[in-house]
Order: C-alpha cells, then structure tokens, then sequence
C-alpha cells in the first residue's frame, strides 16, 4: 500500500509498504532515517523513541500506516544542518561521557526533549522515573544524568540570553 | 626554522577527558550500527531455531518454505560447504543442526527473502518432525551422563594443588554458592550484511569483538582460503562478551553466496538471547580455615561450571574461575577442584569478569562468615589478608606488578555513607520504585563490603598480540595520523584512547582511524579481557614511537646531527641542545611515514598438572562497599549507593574510566537483585525485556568512586591497566553481604529474588 508521513516536517511518500510495518521499520527500512533503534521492537527498550505529535512514543508499537497524518519527530529532526550543530541536548551528552556504544542514544535524546519541553529543571529522581523507560547496558545512567542537568542548564542559559 | 605554535595539551593526548570521536555522529542518529547497512538489492535473512533442548531431527522438508513468494534461499546442514561446525576453540558446535539439536535456539535451517517478514514466515514453514529427548540439564549429573556430544560432557576439568596438604586452621567455615546464568543483553542486536564479491569470496560487515577470529571460523565453514572471506566492523551496539563468538557470520555468507545477492540479517531480541553466549551459571562450595588472628590458613573449593551445550570458551572461563576461587588474599595452603561441563542448556561463555565474578560471589560470601566466626570486621579480617606486590597466588606465581589490594579496601570503606536514610527518601527512591505500594516502616537499610581482582589479557601461554599500523603525512592543514588497527571497537572507547595516544608520542592534532578490516591489517585481539588498552594501545604506541624515530632521522639528516641528539615535542623535532628545530609538516614534505608493529604481552606458560604456573599477565583489583534499602515484606531490593575503589595502574581518559565503573556496577548489581535467564528444563523462559529485567536509571544505585590507585604496571603502556572489568566483579557480592545484613539472612545464591527473601524461612540459619 501507499501513504504519506510528515517527518521532521517534511511529507515523505510510503511506497508498495505491507501493512504490517511498524513506524521503526518504515523509518528505518523505507525512509533511510535508521537513528531510531531497533534494541528489543516490543516497546520496552525506548531505543526507538520518537515524538508523535509532540507524543513520546516507541515506533516499534506503531503502525506505520496509522501514522498518516501526524507530525512525527526523529533524532535526525533534532540538531541543525550542519555537522556539527548540535542541539543542547545532543552537545550535553557528547561532552558529559554520556555516550559509549551509542545504541541507547538517539531514543535518550528524543526522550529528554520530551522532558525538558514538560519540566524544564527537573529533579534527579524526575530524571530517573522520566528515562527509566530507555535502557542502557554500556554506562550505568551517570552520565547520562550528568548530561540531562547540563542540558538543562544549557537551555536556562539560553533563556535568559533571550 | 619555524615558529612553533604551543600545541594545547590540556585537552590533548594521553591523561585528559576527550570526548568519543563518534559521540557528534552517535547523538544525531547518523553513527551506522550493524543494523543500519544496506545495500542495493539486498535480501533478508532469517534463521529457524530449535524449539527443543535436546531432540532427534527424524525429517526436515523444506518445500513448503520455498512455495512462499519472495524466498530466494532455504539452507540446511547439507548446504555447508567446508566444515560443518565452528567454535572458538573447540569447533563443536554446528552451523546449522544436522541430524540431533542439543540446545533450545539452535540454528537448523537458514532462508533468505525479499523482506524480513516474508523470511520469518519462510522459515516457519518449514516442517522439521523432531524426536525431543530427555534433556540433560543438571550439570552435577553431566559429569558421569551418558555423553550428550561425540566430544563427551566435560570440557575441562582442572586442579590447582598448592601448598602443604595438611595445613589446617582453627576457625573453619565452609558454604555453597550459586551464581544464575547472567545474559550480556547489548543493546544491538545481532546484524550485519553479506555482500558477495567477484572473487567468489564474500564481505561481511557484521558487529563482533573479533574480526580475525570470526574470519579464520567462517572461512573455514564456507570452504574459502581466508583472504577470500574479509570481515570489516560495523557499529557495535555494546558486546560485554556476547560477540566473542560466531552467531550469525556463516549464515549471512552462506545466503549472499547462495543467492549471488547482499543478505542483511538482524536479529529480533528474542532471537538475540538464543544467539549468543551467557555468563556461566555456578556452583561453587569453599572451606576456609584460618587461625586465631584471622589469617588464612587453608582454602578447599569446588567449582562446578555450566557450559551447556558446545564449548565456546568455556575451558578458559574455568581457568579464571578455579584460578581465582580463593579471592585477592594471601592463601598458603589450597586445593580447587574445576569442572566445566556440557549440558543441554544454552551454551554459556564469555561476559564481562569471565569466571572471576563467580568465584568473587562465592569467596566474598565465605570472607563475611569468616569474619562472623572470628568476632573480626569484615574489612579487617580482607586487609589482614590483602594479596600485595611480591605475594604468591594459588597458581604459585609471584604478583611481580601492582597490587594495590589494601589501598582499594581502605579508600571503599572509608568513603562517606549517604546522608539521607530511607525515611526521608522519596517513594520513587525506595524499593519498589515508581510502583511502590507498601509502607516505609519495613524498609531496612544494610551495608556490606566485597573485594575482587581477575586477569588482564589472555592467560595460559596465548599469544594473543595486536598490529597496529600508523601513517604519518602532510595533509592540507598540516600533518595527519591516520591508524589502522583492527580493534573493535564496541563502547569501551579505544577509538578515543587511539587517538590521544597519537596526540600524546607524535604532537598531532590530526588523527583519524581506518575502519578496523581484516582486509587490511592483522589481528588485534579480541575486545575482551580488559586487554585492548593495554594490547592495541600498546601497539599504537610503539607504531607512533616507529614512525617518530623515522622522523628523528630525517630531521638528523638534515640538520647534519644523530637523532639520538634529537626529539619530538610539540609538533616539532628539535635539538637537545642549542636551538635547530624543524617541524613536523617540514620534515613531511619529503613524503609520508609509515610503520606497522606487532605487539605482544610478557609470555606466560600453561597451568601444570598441579594447576601451578605463570599463567598470567597482570591483574587488576576493584573494591565495592554497597548500600541497600530492602522491603522486607515486599522482598524488594534498591541498591542506594556503591562506593568503589579501583587500581587502574594510570588514568589515561578519566571519564571514560568512570564511564567504564559506573557501567560495570550497573551490570553488577544487576547479577545480584535481578538478572538471571530462567531455565526450565532446559527452556528458556524470559527471552525478552519484558522478563529478563537489566537494571534503568530508578534501579541504578549512585556510584561514589572513592579512589582510583595509579601505581603504573611495569610493562603497560603508559603503567595503565584495563578498568571494564573489575567493576563487575565485586559490586555483585557487596550488594548481597548488604542485603544480608539488612535481612540477616543467609542468601546464597544470586540473583537475590524477591521470594528469597518475602518468602524465606523463619528458622533459615543465620549468616
């Protein structure tokens, strides 16, 4: 079958696609957008998060086709064009040692924008109960607590230079 | 001469934070794992597993697969062109079952299609009329069963006899321990992408801790000489052990060949838990005897190991875990029984501690009930005994490096204890986390305390060296060291560590990594054994100081000097004395320098027949004191803080060393309060997220790392030992002294469950 997804604002054209097809799979597999991650694609890993009108959701439990319609966010949204450009986030991570094999990364990422749209300074524990539902096996989440708070900071810097 | 510009060395070179070379690409989404290849035209492959511990294969028909639209290729046994089984170093294990399937998830037949589902359902349609048999599950009775394999049922058995034989001590206590099978659970799944070439060979782009290795068993399988098989690394999704093995490599070539076309494979996780290896389930019984003081007199164990069903490493895994069996302590008098055997559960091999954190679970327990029986702190009782520099092991070999042993003890043990107690902690922080329901009032806190240590490289006489290569040349902006080495990298961070040590021995600021290939350059080792720093950094090392003397040469050349009057420092050669300088891009000009070398450890020698030898390298010691807060009611553990303390010989990235201990706990902690593969018969019952439960940001403790002791190793490179290791080894068994002492119950075996404790007898005797 044949649909249109909006992805990262852009209408992109779903050709000859079984129904079947989760949103990971289209995304990954039909769209060339592979940051989204495929760590256990039964929803209980977060390696696949992506924002489905501004929702946290794992596209591993969506059907692609139901999907039409919507504005879906990947990591690849996320950031500016160029190499480099970094989302504070995404910078966050890099400079706190947050990243080791990397996998777990892109559904962290998404997950904390959710955070940080919905609480702008959380507590560490916010952090905690908020990424619990991304799995990480390399770095044991210290890091990747260090760079949520950094990211925060970042973006209240930001704030205030507005 | 040239002005030189100051390099920034802060942030440059061996000793600093720099950040992952693949951390910008890793959070844009852009890093390409195993899973992410592709290839014009590419099929997908899918592998048919064995529904049964143990059966007969009476018929197999694979007609009605290949009636399904889209199936370009449907392989069985017969299909195996060379060798019909590969292993790491027993080759006993089949690439595809022939005519029995000795463990639930073995591979039997392989289909490649047009799309991952149309080869999932291929496979399903396969009709294989099995015979199940009664499975051997016990590992006790393997040891005397009727052999399950044409090799027989026990891979090694192995005795350490040290000492006098009839020393005996006053105090004596003795126990039984029992570690469950711990699954590495990366998270990327096996992958990768088959590619076959002109040659009539094939590459394959595949995630694995070992391409040369992977390489020599797939050849051999395919039938192919080996420079026709080229194996290249694709982004690994963490490893831990897991990828030591083959999975799924031969099956990949196997279909590209067949079908002439690219065949991409990724596994589902439920296939992931059946593909790889799993940390060895134990059972391990100690007597410990010591006199009076607390010292240690005597030490019996028997170790008993699962292999299940083919051989992987497993008979390098008993090694370390009889080896080790009586702790970092001095202990004069010893006898270690080890036995690894064959079973009809799922093959066991490599993770993270290979064999230490089993033995650290068991003799840690003992040093606990030791004290206990002595009236001594526990802590006293382990300095009393503290292995150090110049001490013998079991294995009657001398510590001729750094043994930091009671430096680590002290520095854990003294670290400050967390200031808030459970009743003032929130309900999200308590046992049970977010879903917490029961009152506060039965939470109790306990502290315990463990002391571990393991091997650095491979062991017993392996040769297990790197190449590395380094080509230093005059880019556009100015000199570039590019370094191939075929280390893979899968987390750890030596694509980092590379780099710095380039910065560090020849002042660039420019490095980049060849993509690590066994097309071209030789074998690094395995990522394993808390070896690559040591290994392929030491290869890269002396590769840069090769290519730094040819430079001397030149520079002495032309400056009409010997480049023994000459050094490299901060981007330039310069003269000892007086003020000739040339820089590095000058020297350049002339033309690219290139040197490849091979670095090997200190040769060791295998264990005689009375398990006596100098078997190892190195070794490395870790302590962990952990807090816990424990629902009594509920059996509900959370781990609230570990203090550690490592001997890392020197700190070469200190965030990547923290990254490496604080990810170490978490799989730590996770052995003790919750990660076990559940085996019923054989069946694995738990091969998903849902059930196999790996620790999240609300169960992690926080990490207090106390101290990390930099007494460099003699004959490391730069004094530094491997650090991914020990964190894993005792934060296990320090967690459960916690829950002990919290309960007061004995808990002999881990993962602690939550019944063990909810649901323990009031009359179970007390620790």
């Amino acid at each position: 079958m044949r649909y249109e997804l909006v992805v990262n604002g852009t209408p992109r054209e779903v050709d000859s696609s079984w129904l079947g097809e989760s949103l990971l799979y289209v995304l990954r597999e039909r769209l060339g957008l592979p940051g989204s991650k495929n760590a256990c694609e039964q929803g209980e890993c977060g390696s696949c998060s992506v924002l489905l009108d501004g929702r946290l959701v794992c596209a591993c439990l969506v059907l692609a086709a139901s999907a039409v319609g919507a504005e879906i966010t990947t990591v690849e949204g996320l950031g500016g064009e160029g190499p480099e450009d970094l989302d504070p986030i995404q910078r966050a991570f890099v400079e706190a040692g947050a990243v080791q094999c990397g996998f777990c990364t892109p559904g962290l990422v998404v997950a904390v924008h959710d955070l940080l749209r919905r609480v702008p300074q959380p507590s560490e524990w916010e952090i905690r109960e908020a990424i619990s539902g991304n799995l990480c096996r390399c770095t044991g989440y210290g890091r990747i607590l260090d760079a949520v708070q950094r990211a925060a900071r970042a973006f209240a810097e930001q704030a205030v230079t507005r | 001469m040239t002005v030189l510009e100051r390099p920034r060395r802060a942030t440059r070179g061996v000793g600093v934070s720099a950040p992952r070379p693949d951390g910008v690409p890793k959070v844009r989404g852009q890093f390409q794992f195993s899973s992410d290849l592709f290839a014009e035209g590419m099929l997908w492959g899918h592998v048919l597993r064995s529904p049964h511990p143990s059966a007969r294969i009476r018929r197999l028909d694979v007609g009605p697969a290949w009636a399904i639209d889209g199936v370009r290729a449907v392989l069985t046994a017969a299909d195996v062109p060379g060798a019909p089984t590969y292993g790491l170093e027993i080759p006993d294990q089949p690439v595809l079952a022939a005519d029995v399937v000795r463990y639930m998830g073995e591979p039997v037949v392989a289909v490649a299609a047009d799309h991952p589902e149309t080869a999932r359902r291929a496979a399903a349609a396969v009709l294989v009329d099995y015979e199940p048999l009664d499975p051997l599950v016990d590992p006790e009775d393997a040891i005397s069963a009727p052999p399950i394999h044409p090799d027989g049922n026990v891979f090694r058995h192995l005795r350490i006899e040290h000492g006098d034989p009839e020393a005996r001590g006053e105090v004596v206590v003795e126990g039984t321990y029992e570690v469950g099978m711990q699954d590495q659970a990366f998270m990327g799944p096996e992958s990768g992408l088959a590619v076959p070439a002109e040659d009539g060979g094939v590459d394959l782009y595949i995630a694995t801790q070992w391409l040369h290795v992977d390489r020599d068993q797939v050849a051999r399988c395919l039938g192919l000489p080996l420079e026709k098989v080229r194996l290249h690394l694709a982004g690994v999704g963490g490893a831990f052990g897991a990828r030591e093995d083959v999975s799924i490599q031969v099956h990949l070539c196997l279909l590209a060949l067949a079908t002439g076309r690219p065949v991409k494979m990724v596994l589902s996780r439920e296939d992931s838990f059946f593909s790889h290896v799993h940390r060895h389930p134990a059972r391990i019984w100690l007597r410990h005897q010591a006199d009076r003081q607390g010292r240690l007199v005597r030490v019996d164990a028997r170790v008993l190991l699962d292999g299940g069903a083919y051989a992987s490493s497993s008979t390098a895994v008993i090694s370390n875990a009889t080896a080790f069996a009586t702790g970092p302590y001095r202990v004069p008098n010893a006898t270690v029984d080890g036995w690894v055997v064959r079973t009809n559960n799922p093959p066991c091999g490599a993770m993270r501690g290979f064999g230490a954190v089993q033995a650290c679970f068991a003799y840690e327990a003992q040093m606990d009930k030791l004290a206990a029986a002595l009236g001594m702190d526990p802590v006293q009782l382990r300095l009393a005994n503290a292995l150090r520099h110049g001490d013998t092991l079991i294995t009657g070999q001398r510590i001729e490096g750094s043994a930091p042993v009671a430096q680590v003890i002290e520095a854990a043990a003294g670290a400050p204890l967390p200031a808030v107690g459970p009743e003032a902690l929130p309900d999200v922080a308590l046992p049970g986390g977010a879903g917490r329901t029961a009152t506060r009032s039965r939470v109790r806190r306990g502290v315990g305390f463990a002391v571990g240590y393991k091997n650095l490289m491979y062991s017993e006489g392996f040769d297990d060296a790197s190449e590395a290569r380094v080509r230093l040349e005059l880019a556009e902006d100015g000199p570039l060291a590019t370094v191939t080495c075929a280390a893979a990298e899968v987390g750890q961070g030596f694509v980092t560590l590379a780099r710095q040590i380039c910065e560090e021995e020849l002042g660039v600021e420019r490095v980049v990594l060849a993509p690590p290939s066994t097309a071209r350059i030789g074998s690094a080792g395995s990522t394993s054994a808390s070896r690559q720093t040591w290994m392929s950094g030491g290869a890269v090392a002396e590769a840069c100081r090769a290519v730094a003397g040819r430079l001397l040469e030149r520079a002495a050349r032309r400056l009409g000097t010997d480049p023994g009057r000459l050094v490299l420092a901060e981007g330039a050669v310069q003269a000892l004395e007086g003020a000739d300088a040339l820089s590095v891009a000058e020297l350049l000009a002339e033309g690219p320098l290139e040197e490849t070398v091979t670095f090997h450890h200190r040769q060791t020698e295998p264990l005689d027949e009375r398990g006596q030898g100098d078997a190892h390298v190195a070794f490395a010691f870790a302590a962990h004191r952990a807090v816990v807060d424990v629902d009594l009611d509920l059996g509900l553990v959370k781990v609230v803080q570990i203090a550690t303390a490592q001997d890392v010989g020197r700190v070469l990235n200190p965030l990547q060393v923290l990254g490496q201990i604080e990810g170490g706990i978490a799989q730590g902690v996770g052995l003790a309060v919750m990660e076990e593969i559940v085996l019923d018969q054989g069946r694995v019952r738990n091969p998903s997220f849902t059930d196999y439960l790996i620790p999240t940001a609300l169960d992690m403790p926080d990490v207090a790392v106390a101290a990390l002791v930099e007494e460099p190793e003699p004959g490391a490179p730069f004094g530094a030992k491997g650090v991914g290791e020990p964190p894993t080894i005792s934060s296990t068994p320090a967690v459960v002294a916690a829950i002990r002492a919290a309960t007061g119950l004995p808990l002999t075996r881990v993962p602690v469950r939550p019944a063990d404790i909810a649901l323990a007898t009031p009359g179970d005797p007390r620790p």
